[in-house]
């Protein structure tokens, strides 16, 4: 109704104006708009097209709203949702990966120390049974020479006996002959005098 | 009606005095039917329907057709989509406070309208929706209603705590209770005409230096004023489209937590 009532006005201004009503047929159905298609006064202001912006603007309105409701935004809010737990996930399994890392190098550093322990202690075993091992060989060996030395020390000692009965012999048997050649024959006294002559050269 | 009298005299003034300039700055505000020339009843197809329209679409490919990989790693319209759903999300988080989360599809919407609306407006020979008040008001008095709706149904009488402010001195609060009241109700007021009015005197503004730009000595000066006009037109259709989101929830937080 106020519809009507606007256009008729505007006719009515119009005509007053002196301005044509219509313009290569075509009747100016409008109180806004001149004869020559351009505005009068503000188009913002003019009453006769708010019904149709509204209703054009809640049709809007209303289907962006459905669309963002029932299609966008769940959409959007599952993708962020899902990223942010993805990057959680993320972290926590770096975090945990971390942990295992330095457990393992601790693990690590532990075998290590314990094998370096291990090989000290081994080395230090074998060490002390080469060493118990070396001394048992030197002491039979030593025993051994000390065998052998007495043994040659008493071949020595017995040589030495036989050599020094053969030099008496021989002292004995020269001194007789000498003394036979000089006319005597006192083979007691003869073996009396080398054994004091040999046994003084012993001393 | 006095009012569009007198700009029609304008109006014939203008063109009588015409010549080669001639300026019809406000011709792109004009709401006209897209087939034929019938009168624009409510159900007309309009050019109002014609760029609304292609401001679903827009936001249709933005946030639908841009987000369909649904990727761990955004595609670029999906970064976009992304960024504007955090910008408003985090908005009303910030501004409104945890509760008002949920009406975070609301809000997204005028946001999304209204900063599609006047970056659409800024294609030449568009026409600007959000440059006419009867679209501005009703998404004000949208949020003016449901605001005031809200603050009853969910704080009952102490809804009415806005206006009574505590902590001013007893003799002081009946006076500033007259302020808050006149000053509530104008929030729809200011909240409609800020958007529409900035949008409106921009293209309106560019229009003018575009008449200018038909005398050849000036045209030079005219272009340049157009080029840096457009730039800060720019700047404004995002900038009122913020500042029209960004009151819509402080008006929402006043309607959840009324308290001073």
């Amino acid at each position: 109704m106020a519809q009507h009532i606007a256009q008729a006005e505007g006719a009515a201004q119009s005509g007053a104006l002196g301005e044509d009503l219509t313009e290569a047929g075509t009747t100016v159905a409008s109180a806004c708009v001149d004869s020559g298609g351009s505005a009068v006064g503000m188009p913002q202001l003019c009453g006769e097209w708010f019904p149709n912006q509204i209703f054009w603007l809640v049709v809007t309105l209303l289907v962006i709203y459905f669309v963002l409701s029932r299609v966008a935004l769940p959409r959007i809010g599952a993708i962020l949702a899902e990223r942010q737990g993805t990057i959680t996930n993320d972290i926590a399994a770096a975090e945990e990966l971390k942990l295992k890392a330095q457990e393992a190098e601790e693990a690590y550093q532990k075998s290590l120390a314990d094998a370096r322990t291990e090989a000290n202690r081994i080395s230090e075993e074998t060490r002390a049974e080469i060493q118990s091992e070396l001394d048992a060989e030197l002491a039979e060996a030593d025993k051994r020479i000390a065998a052998r030395t007495a043994e040659s020390e008493k071949e020595i000692a017995a040589i030495r006996e036989s050599a020094l009965d053969s030099v008496r012999q021989v002292a004995t048997d020269t001194a007789k002959e000498i003394v036979a050649l000089m006319g005597k024959q006192d083979d007691a006294a003869v073996e009396a005098a080398v054994a004091e002559r040999v046994k003084g050269n012993d001393r | 009606m006095a009012e569009n009298t007198e700009a029609q005299g304008a109006a014939a003034a203008d063109h009588g005095e015409g010549g080669g300039l001639v300026f019809h700055p406000l011709d792109q505000f004009i709401v006209e039917p897209l087939f034929g020339d019938g009168p624009i009843r409510w159900y007309t197809i309009t050019n109002v329907t014609f760029w609304m329209a292609i401001t679903v679409l827009c936001i249709v490919a933005l946030l639908v057709w841009g987000t369909r990989g649904r990727a761990q790693v955004p595609s670029r319209s999906q970064s976009v989509a992304e960024l504007a759903y955090g910008f408003v999300y985090k908005m009303v988080e910030d501004v409104s406070g945890k509760d008002g989360v949920k009406y975070f599809p609301y809000i997204f919407t005028l946001f999304l309208f209204i900063v599609f609306a006047n970056f659409l407006g800024l294609i030449p020979t568009a026409f600007t929706t959000t440059s006419h008040i009867a679209v501005t008001a009703v998404l004000a008095l949208a949020v003016f209603l449901t605001v005031t709706v809200l603050g009853f149904v969910l704080n009952g009488s102490k809804f009415l705590g806005l206006f009574w402010v505590s902590s001013a001195p007893l003799a002081l609060r009946p006076i500033l209770a007259i302020i808050e009241l006149i000053s509530y109700f104008v929030r729809p007021v200011s909240h409609s005409v800020r958007l529409a009015g900035n949008l409106m005197a921009g293209h309106a503004v560019i229009k003018v230096f575009a008449g200018f730009a038909a005398v050849a000595t000036i045209a030079p000066i005219s272009v340049l004023a157009i080029t840096a006009i457009y730039g800060l037109e720019v700047l404004v259709a995002f900038i009122q489209a913020y500042v029209f989101t960004i009151l819509t929830c402080v008006y929402l937080k006043d309607a959840l937590h009324p308290s001073h």
